[in-house]
Parts: structure tokens; C-alpha cells; sequence
């Protein structure tokens, strides 16, 4: 799933915006440009607002997560509607539905954004290899990422999974390993484009080792697409989280609320309770919208057809 | 063009060659053990022996490195540790479901996404753009299964128009043939079984297709507003050709190029998305065959699962790169 976001074309080209020229860097005229995308605020919206559930959610959900309740009144054809201090009812192991949706978005953050993370160090590592040394290292780094982006990602996260055995930190491996191929490609591609510039052979010429060049010249000019490609990533990541849930791999820990394990438990009454399902559904959904809005502004923000 | 075929089959030897010693390393760089896996914990010391015998379990790594490749090259996956059969007869015989349901997906993304992608660039910045751009962002972020199961939840009890499971009502005693039950009902002449197969294939198919749908309309709006701003089609314009013959043969077919490497990574993404629809559904393909095989932590068949993948999708985009001329003329394969 994570090739989804690399799939999509880049940005169509927008109209020449008059503010952008001359002023301040890449980074200061991106920003100048976010500000006024209403798809940005959109997605900064959206995602601001899944960050504050997660990180107050002990003071904004109603009860404790993964505690079911003792009179929960939950039966093998119903569980209860909404009730005071129960705002959206209780979901069919007996807990309150809107507290194991406020715990949950920890979860689902909390995993996408270390997987995103792992995904990105190991990416990074393998693409300074190939793009900075270059040579047989090249070579050899590029080929062992063409076969592992050879494997349809969902698949490549289920065997890593498979393997690793239920734990959080295994799902967030598994969901790491399927981004790396694609951060060491885009990152190897960033800077062989870096490297013919007249910037980089007038640092050469200097007689700058070639470590620095690579370290604190070409890398940091080669992070905008890769950064773009996290933000996409943060949302696929949160929906592979769910799906690998749904197989049967996620974190196998009960008590911990998570969206994925939500839809899945929903999935026998999804003929009389349908809202059990629709509610973590709509909030995986939202969520991963929220990033790849942000992602898409950030990618308009940052491309060189919209800047001239 | 042979050439180009030969050689680009000869290159994926060294890509499935890595792939099958990254994946036999993987495997062995297990804590697990897979005779105990296989028996329960209640095992016996002799029998677990008895298994690191027949399966060569305890001959030194090189020796079953050598087995394992020996076998692969005869065309032997192995068997499910979980119910025994060889792993490649069970791909095999759900394969035809699989491929039944990810033409549905793909029938229903490209039959949609390209007109409603042209349509919206014809009028890029109307109400009908904006539905598309924002609906297309949706479709992409929507979770597989998430979409299965609305699917599900509106057409069991809301419409009960369409089945919501399997791949034929069991009622009908349909002859198999070749295993697509579409194409079985044509060649045996019973209409109504292939009707019922193609109306089962709906539901899957919508949940299956949506994001490559959403992508495809995307990917086909930029592709035609690119070309709709270049001077080949303001010439054509200015010669006063008819606009049915502009989209035509100025736009469309140029248009179309992205827009088929873009199906053609899909197919290959089609499958991670058929595991989750098709269990679901109930649909008996590959994917809910994966769906068993994780549960029962089968290594053989997620091991052959991902080689067997493999092999499909560099064969998929084979093809792809092969239209490319077709579509092209300007794309020499060499």
C-alpha cells in the first residue's frame, strides 16, 4: 500500500505565484505557500486535531481502554446504544466505544509515525550508500531494493509480522521494512540529481572530503521529496497498521484500543451494529486523509514547477 | 521485440534468485522451530526428530539451502505444513478466483476512472473537478476493507440486491471447466451460472477497484490537462478540427501513457488488496488462502505466496512496458 502515495502524480502544475520569487529560501517560500493552501490547512487541521486526541486522551475519553464493563448489558445480538457517560454506546467486548476511539488514535499515531520513522533511517542509511558512495556499493544496495520492491508491500509487512511474532515493536518493523525500498530509492534518485550541480563540483573543487560533501551537502538538499514521501507515508502506515490488525498480526495486547482490532471485533455484528465498525473506519479513514492532504500541499509547496 | 522480451526475462532471474536467498536467510534466522510449530508444544523429543527428518530439518543449512533450490527449480513450492498439500497445487487452483476478481476491480477502475479523469480535466476548476479531485484523495485513503465492509453493511440490510459472499450460489450446480466461473458458464452454456458468478464479482469488484479507480482518475485528469496545454493540440484546434477528433487522436492518445504504467503497478498492488477483500467476501482465492496460512503461521505457503507473487508482478509489469510500444510508437523497447 505504501507504493499507493508514490504512484500518484506530482502536483499539476499551479499558477506562478508572485510572492514566491525572491524571497528567502526553499524552505521559507514553501511555508509562505502552505499558509495559503486551503488544502494544507485542511490536512494541518485534521491532523492537529488526532494529535491532541492522542496525546490528552486520558483527560478527554470517559472511561479506561480495554476494560470492559462489569453490567455492560452486552448480548450475542446487541450491545447498548448511547447512555450518559457512554456518548456513542459500548462496542461488543462490554467497553466504551468513544474511550477505546480516543485511546485508539495513540495507537494508530504512535505506530505510524515510529514506523514511518525506522522506515526512514533504514531508507536513508541504504540511499546515502548508494547515492554517496556510489560504485559496487551502488550496485548491490539498488539490487537488494528492486527485490524488495518487488513484493507488494502489504505482503512484505504480513511476512515480517508473520515472523516476528504479535508484539507492537513487530508491527512497527514490518510496516518499516515495506517503506525502506521506497525511501532508499527516492533518496538515492534526490542526490545523483544533486550531484552533477554546480554547487556540488564547486564544493568538490575546494577540496572538501567527499564525506562532507555527501553529509552536509548533498543530503540535506535532497530531503525535500523525502519528506513529502513520510508525510503520504504516515498515512498508508496507519492504514497497514489497521489491515495488519485485521489479518490477525497486529499488537496482540488486549487492553490496548486500536482502530484496526476495533473494525475486526465489529466484524460479527456488522449486520445489527454496523456502528461499531463504521466509527474506527471513519477515524482510520479521516486520519489517513489528513496526512495525505498535508503530504499533497507539501509536495505543491516544495515542487520547482510552482515555485518559478 | 523478442530481444527485448528474452532479456527482460533473463533479468528477473538475479531479482527472484535474491529474493529466494533472502527469503530462505529469513526464515532460518528464526528463533522458531518449525517441527514444534508444526506439532504443538505437547511434542515428544522423537517425534519432533522424526519431523527434522523427513522435512531434512536437521541436515546442515548448505544441504537444505541446496534441497530447498533443487526443488524450487523442478517447480516445487513445498507442502502446507498446515494441511499438507503441495503449496503450488493450492495456488493454483484458487488462482483463476483471484485473477476473476482482479479484472472485476480493474474492468470497474478503468472503465470509470479514465472518462470521469478526462471529464474532469475538460473542466478543470468546475464542480465536477473539484467532486473528483477530493473524492479521488478519499478513494485512496479509504482502507480496503473498511470500504468491504460498508459494501457489505449497506447491500445485506439495507438493498439486499446483490450477494455479499462467495463466488457462486451454492444452488447452482455449475460445471468447472477452467476454474473462472465466468468462462465456465460460457463454455458449458449455462447462462445463468455465469450471470451468477458476474453478479457475486460486483460487490468484491467495487472494493477491490476503488483505489486504483481513485488513482486513475487522478493520474488521467494531470496526464490530459498536460497535453491539453500543448501546441500539437492548439494547432489541431486552430486547424479547426472537430473536438470529438481532437480528444480523440491528439489528446487521449497521448494522454494514455502514464495512465497504463499506472494500471499496470496497480495489478501488481491488486493482490495485497485481494487478501483483505476476499476474505471479507468469502471469496476462495489466493488471498483468504494467504488469510489461513497467517493464522496457521504455514511458512511453506507464505514463503511460495510471496515468490509466486513475485513472479507475477515483474511478469505484469512486462507487459506493461510491452504496451508502452503498442500505445507509443515513440517508445522503442531495445
Amino acid at each position: 500500500m505504501t507504493q499507493i502515495s508514490e504512484a500518484l502524480e506530482p502536483a499539476t502544475p499551479t499558477a506562478p505565484d508572485p510572492d514566491a520569487v525572491g524571497s528567502g529560501g526553499l524552505w521559507h517560500s514553501a511555508w509562505r505557500r502552505l499558509r495559503r493552501n486551503p488544502t494544507a490547512i485542511a490536512g494541518a487541521v485534521i491532523v492537529l486535531a488526532f494529535l491532541l486526541v492522542a496525546l490528552f486522551a486520558p483527560l478527554i475519553a470517559p472511561g479506561q481502554p480495554g476494560v470492559p464493563l462489569p453490567d455492560s448489558g452486552v448480548t450475542p445480538s446487541s450491545v447498548p446504544g448511547p447512555s450518559p457517560g457512554h456518548p456513542l454506546g459500548l462496542d461488543s467486548p462490554g467497553t466504551d466505544l468513544l474511550t477505546q476511539l480516543v485511546f485508539g488514535a495513540r495507537q494508530s499515531l504512535l505506530i505510524g509515525v515510529v514506523s514511518t520513522a525506522l522506515g526512514l533511517a533504514g531508507g536513508a542509511v541504504l540511499g546515502v550508500l548508494a547515492g554517496g558512495v556510489g560504485g559496487w556499493v551502488d550496485t548491490v544496495v539498488m539490487r537488494l531494493v528492486d527485490i524488495l520492491l518487488s513484493i507488494p508491500s502489504l505482503l512484505l509487512a504480513v511476512s515480517v509480522a508473520a515472523v516476528l511474532g504479535q508484539r507492537p515493536i513487530s508491527v512497527m518493523i514490518a510496516i518499516a521494512a515495506a517503506q525502506v525500498p521506497i525511501f532508499a530509492r527516492l533518496l538515492r534518485g534526490s542526490m545523483l540529481a544533486q550531484r552533477g550541480s554546480d554547487y556540488v563540483l564547486a564544493v568538490h573543487s575546494l577540496g572538501v572530503r567527499r564525506r562532507t560533501v555527501v553529509m552536509s551537502h548533498l543530503l540535506p538538499n535532497s530531503l525535500g521529496p523525502v519528506i513529502v514521501q513520510a508525510t503520504l507515508t504516515l498515512a498508508t502506515a496507519i492504514i497497514e497498521v489497521a489491515a495488519l490488525s485485521y489479518l490477525g498480526l497486529g499488537a496482540s495486547n488486549p487492553s490496548t484500543a486500536e482502530w484496526g482490532r476495533m473494525l475486526v471485533n465489529a466484524q460479527s455484528r456488522l449486520a445489527t451494529d454496523p456502528h461499531l465498525a463504521i466509527w474506527p473506519g471513519a477515524c482510520i479513514a479521516v486520519t489517513a486523509l489528513g496526512f495525505t492532504l498535508l503530504g499533497e500541499a507539501l509536495r505543491e509547496a516544495l515542487d520547482p514547477k510552482g515555485r518559478k | 521485440m523478442l530481444r527485448f522480451v528474452v532479456r527482460r526475462l533473463l533479468l528477473l532471474v538475479p531479482v527472484l534468485a535474491g529474493l529466494v536467498v533472502l527469503l530462505f536467510a529469513w526464515l532460518r534466522a528464526l528463533p522458531g522451530d518449525p517441527a514444534r510449530a508444526l506439532l504443538g508444544q505437547r511434542a515428544t523429543p522423537e517425534s519432533i526428530a522424526q519431523v527434522n527428518a523427513a522435512y531434512g530439518f536437521d541436515q546442515p543449512l548448505p544441504v537444505q539451502f541446496l534441497t530447498y533450490v533443487g526443488r524450487l527449480l523442478r517447480g516445487d513450492l513445498g507442502s502446507s505444513s498446515a494441511s499438507g498439500e503441495p503449496v503450488l497445487d493450492s495456488f493454483l487452483s484458487r488462482f483463476p478466483a483471484t485473477i476473476e476478481l482482479s479484472v472485476a476491480a480493474l474492468l470497474f477502475a478503468v472503465v470509470l476512472g479514465i472518462p470521469l479523469g478526462y471529464a474532469a480535466a475538460r473542466r478543470a476548476g468546475g464542480a465536477l473537478d473539484t467532486l473528483m479531485v477530493g473524492g479521488s484523495l478519499l478513494g485512496v485513503t479509504i482502507p480496503v476493507f473498511f470500504l468491504a465492509y460498508l459494501l457489505k453493511i449497506v447491500f445485506s440490510q439495507w438493498l439486499p440486491w446483490l450477494p455479499t459472499s462467495g463466488r457462486q450460489d451454492p444452488r447452482i450446480d455449475a460445471t468447472h471447466v477452467t476454474g473462472f466461473y465466468v468462462l465456465d458458464g460460457i463454455l458449458t452454456r449455462e447462462w445463468d451460472a455465469s450471470w451468477d458468478a458476474v453478479v457475486h464479482l460486483v460487490l468484491p469488484g467495487i472494493a477491490l477497484g476503488t483505489i486504483p479507480l481513485a488513482i486513475i482518475v487522478r493520474i488521467t485528469r494531470a496526464s490530459v490537462l498536460e497535453v491539453l496545454g500543448e501546441d500539437h493540440v492548439r494547432t489541431a484546434r486552430a486547424k479547426g478540427l472537430p473536438r470529438a477528433l481532437i480528444s480523440r487522436r491528439h489528446v487521449l492518445r497521448n494522454a494514455l501513457l502514464p495512465v497504463v504504467t499506472t494500471i499496470g503497478l496497480q495489478t501488481g498492488l491488486l493482490f495485497s488488496g485481494a487478501v483483505l477483500t476476499e476474505s471479507v467476501f468469502a471469496f476462495n482465492g489466493i488471498g483468504s488462502y494467504l488469510f489461513q496460512a497467517i493464522s496457521q503461521l504455514d511458512y511453506a505457503v507464505l514463503q511460495g505466496f510471496i515468490l509466486f507473487i513475485a513472479l507475477t508482478y515483474a511478469l505484469v509489469n512486462l507487459v506493461v512496458d510491452l504496451l508502452y510500444g503498442v500505445i507509443d510508437p515513440r517508445v522503442r523497447l531495445s
